[in-house]
């Protein structure tokens, strides 16, 4: 596509109609136009959807119970600071683990690009840890290094739950975001290697200066994507017996038998993934946009 | 983005109206649980409403544990849980061989609607909050509560309470222990909890905390046979006057509780119930009962 004419884009029954300035001028209206109209039919459409959904939900004859027990707000007061308090616990473990993966992740991935024979035991040692980590179920190695390690009692090494949720999660996301990198690595065209040594560039300045900063770039959704899924798995590590917030909405589920601290928690959640979500496609569509319209 | 923001404002506020006026629902749907009128209606076999015509379905746990039950097996009489419903039946007119069992999770159990059985026994205690959205028969077991640790545990020489409030403490979900060491021990560090009894025992294998409640029943036999190097270091005092009971757990509104209770009570009242609990969850001798 040719980015620098606006005209190629828009119907043929504008050109000519006036000069070249008014046509981008009349275009950017009838968008407008569009977009209204279009906000206009998605909000109907969805009031329509959703209407038709409520009502079919409301219809049951269990209704009554199910909103009992799932929404209700006298619940909801009871276990929302327990809640809230095991969230901040969620994000705590959430932020420190995504960093440590982003970090840990990309050497994982660096290694496994080098080149030169030299390298061959690093590199082999990188697959079978990304292979094998990549074929543990999270639950089964949360349990291991939670419930495991500790038992060995070994002198200096932690017992602490909450330290080895996280770092049970680490591992295994990071093998998954390893190869995400490395998608982006090979996605480099070779040439932009080859000019890098060219100018002189050891292998691990092209890396660095060259292959890198582009393989990043061209990852960026795939590793937000990771984040958010990450979000959720954080809770996991409840099974450990460390209370974050989906845990304290199961304590007082099984106490009660209500589910709304579930729905609660749900909700915290969705306040830190939607906007991430969100922030992907915007990030997605600005790189479109800065690189020429593919 | 625009349409998406506008779906989601849709989606909340149609949640919102899920949720309003469910504080109303909550109290107009109480039954009157206590006053179930059981006199004018008959509780012979033929008359009841069963899930399975003539045939009395009883649910209970996957995977299912001494004392309450033996090899995991419900049918075969053994353990308390097990023989009190072959002795429930058989007062309430059904043969040994009327009666099918079928397992659920806990999930499956507390979840509305219709319940795909009679009544689920797996050592539901009876609260008022659970009462809002199932039904339950009158108590069949007072539960106790007792404390597990190892020998080298800081807990181990605990003689009250009080000598409990520094320690870590771990309790299985949705039991009476976890909310007997909230309730009543209270200590500085929240206790830990665990999906089941299996992952409690591992934490306290990774020295995670520092000893374990259980009812009393269920203490006895992990000592005895899973984790025979921890010990019972006392059973934890009653706090209030009316200790929480197991009850079997109905669908809400269910027609059968009054003749589930007629029977229960009577095997309650000519003492089976009792000797039942003697047979299968007294064996521990005696251990010493911590002070308030």
């Amino acid at each position: 596509m040719n980015s620098e004419s606006p005209v190629s884009h828009g119907p043929p029954r504008l050109t000519g109609e006036r000069g070249a300035g008014g046509i981008g001028h009349r275009w950017k209206e009838l968008k407008v136009q569009d977009g209204a109209r279009g906000a206009l039919i998605a909000f109907f459409s969805t009031v329509v959807v959703f209407g038709v959904v409520t009502w079919v939900i409301l219809s049951s004859s269990t209704w009554p119970a199910v909103r009992r027990q799932f929404f209700s707000v006298r619940h909801l007061r009871e276990v929302w600071p327990a809640v809230w308090g095991g969230f901040a616990l969620d994000v705590k473990m959430f932020i420190v683990a995504e960093v440590l993966i982003l970090a840990f992740a990309l050497l994982v991935a660096v290694i496994r690009s080098l080149r030169g024979p030299a390298f061959f035991p690093l590199r082999m040692l990188t697959i079978v840890y990304i292979d094998i980590l990549r074929g543990i179920p999270l639950i089964l190695l949360i349990l291991i290094l939670g419930f495991g390690v500790p038992a060995l009692t070994l002198p200096g090494v932690p017992n602490d739950p909450v330290f080895w949720g996280v770092t049970a999660l680490v591992i295994s996301y990071s093998a998954y975001t390893s190869e995400v990198y490395r998608a982006g690595i090979e996605s480099v065209h070779e040439s932009q290697r080859s000019a890098a040594r060219a100018l002189g560039l050891t292998q691990w300045q092209a890396l660095r200066f060259a292959i890198l900063p582009q393989a990043v770039r061209n990852v960026v959704p795939a590793l937000l994507n990771g984040l958010v899924s990450l979000q959720k798995d954080v809770a996991l590590v409840s099974i450990l017996g460390v209370r974050e917030a989906v845990r304290e909405a199961q304590i007082y589920n099984a106490r009660t038998f209500n589910y709304t601290g579930l729905i609660a928690a749900a909700i915290l959640f969705l306040i830190i993934s939607v906007p991430a979500a969100r922030f992907t496609d915007w990030y997605t569509a600005r790189e479109r946009r800065l690189r020429g319209g593919h | 983005m625009k349409r998406s923001i506008l779906a989601l404002l849709v989606a909340l506020a149609l949640l919102a109206a899920a949720c309003g006026d469910s504080s109303g629902g909550d109290s107009g749907n109480e039954s009157a649980e206590g006053s179930s009128d059981g006199g004018n209606q008959s509780c012979a076999v033929a008359d009841l409403s069963l899930f399975a015509p003539g045939r009395l379905t009883v649910a209970t746990g996957e995977a299912v544990f001494p004392p309450w039950m033996m090899d995991d097996d419900p049918t075969n009489g053994q353990g308390f849980e097990s023989a009190l419903v072959y002795a429930l039946a058989d007062r309430m007119g059904f043969t040994r061989d009327d009666v099918d069992w079928v397992r659920t999770g806990f999930d499956q159990a507390i979840a509305p609607g219709t319940k795909p059985y009679d009544f689920n026994i797996q050592q539901f205690s009876i609260t008022p909050d659970r009462d809002e959205v199932v039904d339950f028969s009158i108590g069949y077991y007072k539960v106790k509560q007792a404390l597990i640790a190892y020998d080298n545990s800081p807990v181990i020489q605990a003689t009250s309470l009080g000598d409990l409030a520094d320690t870590k403490l771990g309790a299985a979900i949705g039991t009476t222990s976890l909310s007997y060491i909230e309730d009543f021990i209270k200590p500085s560090t929240p206790p830990a909890v665990y999906d089941t009894n299996a992952d409690a025992k591992a934490a306290m294998d990774a020295n995670q905390v520092d000893g374990l409640v259980f009812d009393l029943p269920t203490a006895y036999f992990i000592t005895a046979v899973e984790i025979p190097d921890a010990s019972i270091v006392g059973v934890l005092p009653a706090m209030s006057d009316n200790p929480e009971e197991l009850g079997m757990l109905f669908e809400q509104d269910s027609p059968l509780v009054p003749c589930v209770n007629e029977a229960l009570q009577s095997l309650i009242d000519d003492g089976t119930v009792a000797s039942l609990e003697e047979q299968w969850l007294n064996q521990g001798g005696d251990i010493k009962t911590l002070s308030k």
